[in-house]
C-alpha cells in the first residue's frame, strides 16, 4: 500500500510560515482555511489514485491468500464436489437407492457378491442395490447432518460463549459471576467425550435423524462457547475497547460492534473444522445404531455398519462409505486449516 | 495567566490499588491541578509516577474492582458543577466522548482493526449527537478533513491497517474532538510516532486548543513536548506533584531537584560532543512512602535529614504565586544556572518551524 505523505507539513513550498505569523488574513479562521487549502492542494497534486486495492478488509485479503494456497484449493475442490453431489443427488444417481433391482444376483450367505461392472459402477450391496446410487444419495444425509449439527453447535455455542464473554469483560462484578456460572456448566460438558455426550443425547431422545443432528450439534456447543468467550475476553483487554469506552460508547455496542467481530475469526474457522468432525461423529452415531432408522434413506455410517458383517467376503462394501467419509472430512479440514492460516495475522506476509 | 474559575478542578486526587495478598499501592497520592479553557496543562514524570492512572481516574475508566479513588474533580458545565469522581457510571458514560475525550498512546491498537474508520467515527456521532446515515457520514468526513486527512471520503471506507501511523493518530483525534469536548486528555499521544509526525500532531493539538477553547491535559514524559505545547506544567513523582509552574518559570528556574534532574538528563544538540548525559540515579522504585518523608530523597543529591521529617509541604515561590514546589531544600536559581542546562531547552515546536 502506498503510504500517503502527510498533508500539512508546515514547510510548504511557498515558504508559508506557521501558526499565527502569516500576513494577510491572520486569526483563527484563516488558520483553518489555510490548512484546508493545503490539504486540498496536496490531494490534487497526488492526482487520482486507483481504488483497486483500497478498502480491502481482512476477509478480502484473506480470500486473496486462500486462492493462492494449494491446501485451500484442494480442500475447496473436495468440498465443492461433495456439496454438488449432495445437492443434485437425485439427478446423478442412475438407479433407485432402495430398490433391490438385482436382488437375484447377490447371495451373501454363499459369499456371492457383484463387484464393479458397466451397469453398476461400484457394484451391488448385500441386498442387490446399486452401491453407486446409494453412495450418492447418502451424501445428502451426510451433508445435512454435518451442516445442521454445525449450525446448532455454532449458534448455541456462540450465544452462550458470547454472553459469557461480554459479561466477563464489560459486566463488572455481576458479569463475572454470570460468566463463572455459565462456564462451569460448559466445563462439565467439555469434560465428557464428544461421542459419549452425543450418545447420551441420542439415547435420551431416541434414534432419528433429528437426534443425530442435535446430538452432534450439542456435543460441539462447549467448544464453540469456550472459543468465543476466550477470544472475547482477550479482545476485551485491548486498547481499542478502552478507547471506545473513553468515547462513551454504550456497553452493548462495544460488545456487539467492537469485541464480537474481532473474536469471530477463530470461531468461523472452527466451524469449518467442526463440519469435518460432525460428519465423522454422525457416521459414528449411525454406525452405533443411533442414526436414522429409516432404511429408505441410505447414510454412509449406516452403510458402514451394514457392511461390517461381510467385511471378510466383500470388503469393498465398507471401503466405499469409509472413503466417502474420510475424503469429505479431509476436504473440510483442509479448507478450515487454510482459512485459519489465511486469517492469522501472524502468518500474513 | 487566566485566573478565571477553572473548567476542571482536580483536588487531592488519590488512587489506591488494593494488592491482593501484597501491600496496597498508592499510584496517585493527592494530586491537585486545574484545567482552563484554551490552555494546555502538562503532567510530566517518568514511568510509574501515576500520570496515566490520573487520566484514567478522571475518565472513570479504572477497573471497578480493587481500586479506591479519593479526592474530587469538579467539572464546571455552564452554571452547574459536577464531581466526575462521584458520578454514576451511566452519567459518566454520557460525559465521556461528549464533554471529556481522551487520546491514547498507540494509535494502531486504539482503533478497532476490523471496523472501517468511518464507522468508528460515525459511531461517536450517533452516540452523542444523534446523527445518522448520510448526515453522520458527512460530518465524519468533515472531521477527518479538519484534522488534516486528505481525501477523507476514501479514508472513511478504509481499515486502520491501511492508514499510516500519523494518519491513525489524526483519526483518533478526529474521534476525540467529534463532539467538541470541553476537556481533552492526551496520554502520550506522540510516543508511538516518529519525530516529524510528532511535530505535526502537536501542532494539530495546539490548533484545536486555540480554535475550540478546549482544555487539554497533556500527559507525557517528553520534556520537549512539554516545552513546545504546555502552558502550565505539573511534575509528578511517585504519585504527587513535586513542582507546579507555568512553562517559562519551570524551564528557566526549576526548583525541585527532580525537575532539575529531568532537565539535566535530556541530550542536547548544542552540548559539546562526547559529553556524557547526567541521569537521575536509581529508579522510580527506590522510594519511601510520602508519609515518612520526601519520596525522591533516596535518589536526590541534595537530600538532608529534614527530608525525612514527614511529608514535605507544597511551598509557593515566585512573584505571582504560580510556582510551587514540594521540597525542603529546593534548588535556587544560582545553582540551576551552574548546571548550565536550563536556559533554552530543546523545543520540539521550534525545531519543527525552523526545519
Amino acid at each position: 500500500m502506498p503510504t500517503t505523505p502527510n498533508a500539512q507539513n508546515p514547510s510548504d513550498d511557498a515558504g508559508t510560515p506557521d501558526t499565527g505569523t502569516t500576513g494577510p488574513a491572520g486569526g483563527g479562521t484563516s488558520l483553518l482555511t489555510r490548512k484546508a487549502d493545503k490539504v486540498d492542494r496536496l490531494a490534487e497534486l497526488m492526482g487520482p489514485r486507483d481504488n483497486g486495492t483500497g478498502g480491502a478488509g481482512i476477509w478480502r485479503t484473506a480470500f486473496r491468500r486462500l486462492r493462492r494456497s494449494p491446501m485451500a484449493i484442494s480442500g475447496a475442490a473436495i468440498v465443492a464436489v461433495f456439496v454438488l453431489i449432495a445437492l443434485f443427488a437425485p439427478l446423478i444417481a442412475p438407479y433407485s437407492a432402495t430398490a433391490q433391482t438385482w436382488g437375484g444376483e447377490v447371495f451373501p450367505n454363499q459369499n456371492i457378491f457383484v463387484g464393479p461392472r458397466a451397469e453398476n459402477w461400484l457394484g451391488l450391496d448385500n441386498l442387490g442395490r446399486d452401491q453407486f446410487s446409494r453412495m450418492v444419495i447418502g451424501a445428502r444425509q451426510t451433508l445435512l447432518v454435518g451442516v445442521v449439527a454445525t449450525l446448532v453447535g455454532f449458534g448455541v455455542g456462540a450465544l452462550i460463549g458470547g454472553t459469557a464473554g461480554a459479561a466477563a469483560t464489560l459486566g463488572g462484578r455481576w458479569g463475572r459471576t454470570l460468566d463463572n456460572a455459565i462456564m462451569r456448566v460448559i466445563d462439565m460438558m467439555l469434560a465428557l467425550p464428544t461421542l459419549l455426550l452425543a450418545v447420551t443425547v441420542a439415547a435420551l431422545i431416541g434414534a432419528s435423524l433429528t437426534t443425530v443432528m442435535l446430538a452432534v450439534g450439542i456435543a460441539q456447543v462447549p467448544i464453540f462457547a469456550r472459543l468465543l468467550r476466550g477470544a472475547m475476553i482477550a479482545q476485551g483487554n485491548r486498547d481499542y475497547v478502552l478507547a471506545a469506552r473513553a468515547l462513551g460508547v454504550r456497553t452493548h455496542r462495544i460488545a456487539l460492534t467492537h469485541i464480537l467481530p474481532n473474536s469471530l475469526g477463530p470461531v468461523i474457522v472452527q466451524s469449518t473444522l467442526t463440519l469435518a468432525t460432525a460428519i465423522i461423529d454422525a457416521a459414528a452415531l449411525s454406525y452405533l445404531g443411533l442414526g436414522n432408522p429409516d432404511p429408505s434413506f441410505p447414510e454412509w455410517g449406516t452403510m458402514l455398519a451394514d457392511a461390517q458383517r461381510f467385511l471378510s467376503s466383500a470388503p469393498q462394501l465398507a471401503v466405499y462409505p469409509a472413503l466417502g467419509i474420510i475424503v469429505t472430512a479431509l476436504g473440510f479440514t483442509l479448507l478450515g486449516e487454510a482459512m485459519r492460516e489465511a486469517l492469522d495475522p501472524k502468518l500474513r506476509k | 495567566m487566566g485566573s478565571s474559575t477553572p473548567l476542571l478542578a482536580v483536588e487531592e486526587l488519590s488512587v489506591v490499588f488494593d494488592g491482593r495478598g501484597s501491600d496496597e499501592v498508592r499510584a496517585v497520592d493527592g494530586v491537585s491541578f486545574t484545567l482552563e479553557e484554551g490552555r494546555v496543562t502538562g503532567l510530566v514524570g517518568e514511568s510509574g509516577c501515576g500520570k496515566s492512572v490520573t487520566s484514567l481516574a478522571l475518565m472513570g475508566l479504572l477497573p471497578s474492582r480493587g481500586v479506591r479513588v479519593g479526592g474530587s474533580a469538579v467539572l464546571r458545565t455552564g452554571d452547574t458543577e459536577v464531581d466526575l469522581l462521584g458520578l454514576a457510571p451511566g452519567q459518566m458514560r454520557d460525559l465521556r466522548g461528549s464533554q471529556l475525550a481522551m487520546i491514547f498512546q498507540d494509535p494502531l491498537s486504539s482503533l478497532n482493526p476490523v471496523v472501517p474508520i468511518g464507522r468508528q467515527v460515525t459511531e461517536i456521532l450517533t452516540r452523542h449527537r444523534g446523527l445518522r446515515g448520510s448526515a453522520a457520514e458527512k460530518e465524519a468526513a468533515d472531521l477527518l478533513y479538519r484534522v488534516g486527512i486528505p481525501d477523507p471520503g476514501r479514508r472513511l471506507k478504509e481499515y486502520p491497517h491501511q492508514l499510516s501511523g500519523g494518519m491513525r493518530q489524526r483519526a483518533l483525534i478526529a474521534m476525540a474532538v467529534a463532539c467538541r469536548p470541553r476537556v481533552m486528555i492526551a496520554d502520550e499521544p506522540t510516543t508511538a510516532l516518529d519525530v516529524t509526525i510528532q511535530a505535526q500532531i502537536l501542532e494539530l493539538l495546539k490548533d484545536l486548543v486555540t480554535e475550540e477553547g478546549t482544555a487539554l491535559l497533556m500527559i507525557t514524559h517528553d520534556l520537549g513536548v512539554v516545552a513546545g505545547l504546555c502552558d502550565d506544567i505539573n511534575v509528578l513523582y511517585a504519585g504527587r506533584a513535586v513542582e507546579t509552574a507555568p512553562r517559562a518559570p519551570l524551564f528557566a528556574d526549576p526548583t525541585h531537584p527532580y525537575t532539575v534532574g529531568l532537565l539535566g538528563s535530556i541530550p542536547r544538540l548544542d552540548a559539546p560532543r562526547g559529553e556524557p548525559l547526567t541521569p537521575i540515579r536509581g529508579s522510580v522504585n527506590d522510594n519511601i512512602a510520602w508519609a515518612d518523608g520526601c519520596a525522591f530523597a533516596p535518589r536526590c543529591d541534595r537530600y538532608l535529614l529534614d527530608c525525612l521529617q514527614g511529608p514535605p509541604e507544597l511551598v509557593v515561590s515566585g512573584a505571582d504565586g504560580t510556582h510551587a514546589h514540594r521540597c525542603v531544600n529546593p534548588v535556587r536559581h544560582a545553582d540551576a544556572a551552574a548546571r548550565a542546562v536550563l536556559e533554552s531547552p530543546s523545543v520540539v515546536g521550534d525545531e519543527e518551524e525552523s526545519a
